[in-house]
């Protein structure tokens, strides 16, 4: 693993998208900043533009509309980038699955690199999913 | 060949990035601190920057523009810790109005973000380029009237060595009053020109999304938050020298000590400013420059000619 790679694993800047969710999965991700988790310990920071992101992090059943910009957000991301899927719309479209406007999963759009089950997954579920992704990013088992 | 290596080294690049680099990690510590966290590591700003060099970098269409504007900010900050430091280590160099020097290449890093925020054509970042711009007009006023302070309080010597020598040698600018009132200024104008907040609007995050900086990405990102730990280091190091009398190598581990000491304590307290107050508007921030700030500007130089 080259030496990049491993302060990638040290410094993960994400960007936030969310594609239609109901808004619970955003304040779990938002909780997970907050001095009880405290995320920056391991360098993770939450920033406001694509051009700066290693990982894109989305929520929410992605519908029809939000499809074309989750594209264009991970074709305008620099690549190495992770994609990461946060609660169970955005990793499997749970009850949303059948809807009209449902443009599929999050793996059907762009691939994703950790799913992150549950609604909305506890902020220590989604530590220990970056956990096992910055393991994966190294090549160890986590 | 002396001045190439203190250029690249000491006091120079070198020195001034890591110093830069040690300062952007107390400043993230404290301010997980003051929020009652435990913050990032000490190795935290390495990991950043080296992380950014193994990103891809995406380029508008004018890129050489584009590239080349983080470079002239990089340079201007690198000059500027190269003048403070040459005359704090050789206070009697003949340098005549360096201090002039100082002021012309500190507005060259807002002058390469203005250029680069509109090279990358992103309208959220010429939003940020235009903010630049205003802030910039807005606090140089004041600060040209706090190095006018310094200017004076030093028998209106225009060198930086002039101004610690004779600091040394009657006390510190600060002890008096336009002094005092000077540094005031200074501070606030150090706030403004790190872009932290209050004064931070030109690249809000949660409004413009980074606004000059949209756009970058990998190695000249890169550069970008380098020279912004450079400034972080460089212009507390500047407020020393001018209103606190600097470091002293002549007075030995006390004065260079002391000297770190207020380095320090000027780089935290723009975190502590940075971490008690909201963002201000672009027209505020004018308002607040032009209005009271230059008005208490131009009391400190009254109050300086007469000997306050």
């Amino acid at each position: 693993m080259g030496i990049t790679l491993n302060a990638l694993t040290r410094s993960l800047s994400v960007f936030h998208l969310a594609a239609s969710p109901c808004n619970n999965c955003d304040i779990e991700i938002l909780d997970c900043l907050t001095p009880k988790y405290d995320l920056e310990r391991f360098g993770i920071q939450l920033i406001g533009s694509i051009r700066h992101a290693d990982a894109l992090l989305v929520t929410g059943s992605v519908n029809r509309k939000a499809a074309e910009r989750l594209k264009l957000l991970y074709e305008q991301a620099p690549k190495p980038c992770v994609v990461i899927a946060i609660g169970g719309c955005a990793c499997s479209g749970i009850m949303f699955r059948d809807n009209y406007n449902f443009a599929g999963p999050v793996d059907r759009l762009v691939p994703v690199d950790i799913y992150i089950p549950g609604c909305p997954p506890k902020p220590e579920a989604m530590i220990a999913g970056v956990a096992k992704l910055i393991a994966k990013v190294r090549g160890e088992k986590a | 060949m002396r001045l190439a290596l203190e250029l690249i080294l000491f006091p120079g690049f070198a020195f001034c990035a890591l110093a830069g680099m040690v300062l952007s990690w107390l400043d993230r510590k404290v301010t997980a601190r003051v929020q009652w966290r435990v913050g990032p590591p000490l190795l935290q700003p390495v990991y950043d920057l080296v992380k950014l060099l193994g990103k891809e970098t995406i380029v508008p269409r004018d890129a050489f523009v584009f590239l080349a504007a983080p470079l002239i900010g990089l340079a201007g900050v690198t000059l500027v810790g190269l003048l403070v430091g040459q005359a704090t280590l050789r206070p009697d160099l003949q340098t005549w109005g360096d201090l002039i020097a100082v002021a012309y290449l500190l507005t060259m890093l807002p002058l390469g973000t203005i250029i680069g925020a509109a090279a990358s054509r992103n309208p959220l970042a010429s939003l940020g380029a235009s903010r630049e711009m205003k802030l910039v007009l807005a606090y140089e006023l004041p600060f040209i009237l706090a190095l006018a302070v310094a200017v004076i309080k030093a028998d209106y010597a225009l060198s930086l060595g002039e101004i610690l020598k004779v600091q040394w040698r009657d006390g510190i600018a600060a002890s008096s009053l336009s002094g005092t009132l000077a540094l005031l200024i200074a501070v606030l104008v150090t706030q403004a020109k790190l872009g932290l907040v209050p004064f931070d609007m030109a690249e809000a995050e949660t409004e413009i999304m980074g606004g000059t900086t949209i756009e970058y990405s990998g190695a000249p990102l890169a550069v970008i938050k380098l020279t912004k730990m450079m400034l972080l280091f460089v212009m507390p190091a500047l407020v020393a020298t001018l209103f606190l009398g600097g470091l002293r190598l002549d007075a030995g581990a006390y004065g260079v000590g002391m000297g770190a000491l207020k380095v320090l304590a000027l780089a935290v307290v723009a975190t502590l400013i940075r971490n008690t107050n909201p963002r201000v508007r672009i027209d505020q921030a004018l308002r607040f420059f032009w209005g009271p700030v230059a008005i208490l500007g131009f009391v400190a130089v009254v109050c300086a000619t007469l000997g306050y």
